[in-house]
């Protein structure tokens, strides 16, 4: 392409992030070529299951946004606390959840993805599907653009949106590689079920989602499990720790079948049809994992590559994040009177919108680091519920509280006990 | 066959691959392996690809079925023993295509 500029904005990747920034630039006039390595958006993309849609809605407009491919707003949150066969389940409906403006939602990236790409191609993006950057372009030390499939393709600024390896912020030098400690490697199985049988297996009505988390099936590692409901689907997966994975036997996939066999997962699936396997890193820094600069002259990094992803334990924050951050970059290009300003302003941006609110749970993972989070303590929530519950013939059973001392006392400890409580506070 | 038994091979035959057969995009050195003492591939990798032979010890890579998560690339660089010589993602519109995500 020789010097002439191949688009004022180059983007790398074809996820919610560079989608997001596709769309927002192309909309302000900017012209934008965007990089995809798989056949179409989305290809190469998963998620657990669930989108946070005011950013969604900030980008797209509610108009836009009614006909995006998602599939069902989450009205149901369910946290259940396993140990073994025991199982204890806080179940939270809201039935305030809002039709038309509901805060979030089960979604199928490939099929969401490869949607957006099309409207932000109806704006006059141009994406380029099964092509990879190999790397940066870089001269006097600022990016001009990306080498791909043997060609230079320059411009005035080069987003990142390349994911959570991120090779390309790497190669810029604005980031260190991602840490085992620092992840969870997240596997999915999507298996079919009619709308009718997941609506009365989940008491939900049309167009009505369920979000159900799982705490202590993955013994003595950090991580946990998730089932959402789509249309007519269930995304059901776990993500555990690569660390504690390696450090004993049980291989990922055995994990996940004795969670798919459990009392808690298997009448739920039951009749399902498997129609996919995937798996795909997380991000579980949070606030820390955030690089300290997230541009340099001529390069932003947005979404999964900058590290923006918030794991509140309850709720899990990324794609939404990424669109935000998408939104930034192209606000920033079009604000920044030159391209030299454009760090600034985008800096400015997320300094604004997305890292105070990545702060505010900047010690969760420390909490979540608790190692008897995943076993002890939900033996003891369960054993609990069981003194609650359970009767003992005639026998007259001991004062509840003092049942519940004894049980905190045998399978957690005091000295854990009050030391995990004030860590918790002190976090928190 | 119930879901709770499907198999590492069962759930990958759901997925549609577009493979190239030629060029891996991982490579493993196998006697790197050999003196790895955690071998944290045998249990991370989602696809099961790492194979380690009973009687050898040898372990074994088959790129075919990759789910290009990358987590094979992150703990054999910090807890294995460099074993793995490369790690790219698959050339143009090669790997897994997913349908669902």
């Amino acid at each position: 392409m020789g010097t002439e500029n191949a688009a004022d904005v180059i983007i790398v990747g074809g996820g919610i992030a560079g989608l997001a920034a596709a769309y927002a630039l192309t909309k302000k006039g900017k012209s934008v070529v965007l990089l995809e390595r798989g056949t179409s958006c989305g290809s190469k993309n998963m998620t657990g299951g669930r989108i946070y849609t005011p950013a969604l809605r900030e980008l797209l407009g509610t108009a836009v946004l009614r006909e995006a491919p998602l599939e069902r707003r989450v009205v149901k949150e369910q946290l259940s606390i396993v140990h073994g066969n025991s199982s204890t389940t806080l179940d939270y409906m809201d039935e305030s959840a809002e039709k038309e403006n509901f805060e979030s939602c089960t979604i199928l990236r490939s099929v969401f993805d490869k949607w957006l790409a099309g409207k932000a191609e109806e704006m006059g993006a141009m994406i380029i599907t099964g092509t990879q950057a190999d790397h940066l372009i870089e001269k006097d030390g600022r990016i001009t653009g990306v080498y791909a499939a043997g060609e230079e393709l320059l411009a005035d600024v080069v987003i990142a949106a390349d994911g959570i390896h991120s090779f390309i912020a790497h190669q810029a030098g604005l980031k260190q590689d991602i840490q085992c400690s620092g992840v969870g490697i997240g596997v999915k199985e999507v298996i079919t079920l009619s709308e009718d049988i997941i609506n009365n297996r989940f008491s939900l009505q049309k167009g009505e989602g369920a979000a159900h988390l799982f705490l202590g099936v993955t013994p003595g590692i950090n991580g946990g499990g998730f089932l959402y409901t789509n249309t007519d689907s269930i995304s059901l997966g776990m993500v555990v720790n690569p660390r504690e994975l390696s450090m004993q036997e049980k291989t990922i996939h055995e994990l996940f079948r004795e969670f798919k066999a459990s009392r808690s997962i298997s009448p739920l699936i039951a009749q399902g049809k498997t129609a996919e396997y995937s798996a795909h890193l997380v991000h579980e820094m949070g606030f820390t994992g955030v690089p300290r600069t997230i541009c340099r002259n001529g390069l932003l990094i947005v979404g999964d590559a900058a590290g923006f992803v918030i794991n509140m334990g309850t709720t899990i924050r990324g794609m939404d994040l990424a669109v935000w951050s998408g939104i930034a970059a192209a606000e920033a290009i079009v604000a920044a009177p030159s391209p030299a300003e454009i760090s600034k302003q985008y800096t400015k941006r997320i300094h604004e919108r997305i890292l105070p609110l990545m702060k505010r749970y900047k010690r969760y993972p420390q909490l979540l680091a608790i190692p008897r989070v995943f076993t002890e303590y939900p033996d003891a929530a369960n054993q609990i519920m069981h003194a609650v519950f359970a009767i003992d013939g005639h026998r007259v059973p001991p004062k509840l509280t003092k049942k519940m001392w004894h049980i905190l006392q045998h399978s957690v400890g005091i000295k854990h006990l009050i030391s995990d409580s004030w860590e918790a506070i002190r976090l928190l | 066959m119930s879901k709770e038994d499907m198999s590492v091979e069962d759930l990958l035959s759901c997925n549609h691959f577009n493979t190239d057969e030629k060029n891996p995009h991982i490579i493993v050195n196998p006697d790197s392996c050999t003196g790895c003492k955690v071998k944290p591939c045998l249990t991370c990798c989602p696809a099961q690809l790492y194979k380690q032979d009973s009687s050898s010890g040898i372990v074994h890579f088959d790129h075919l079925g990759c789910l290009e998560c990358g987590t094979c690339r992150l703990v054999c660089q910090e807890m294995g023993n460099g074993g793995i010589t490369q790690w790219k993602y698959p050339l143009h519109s090669f790997g897994v295509q997913y349908r669902c995500g």
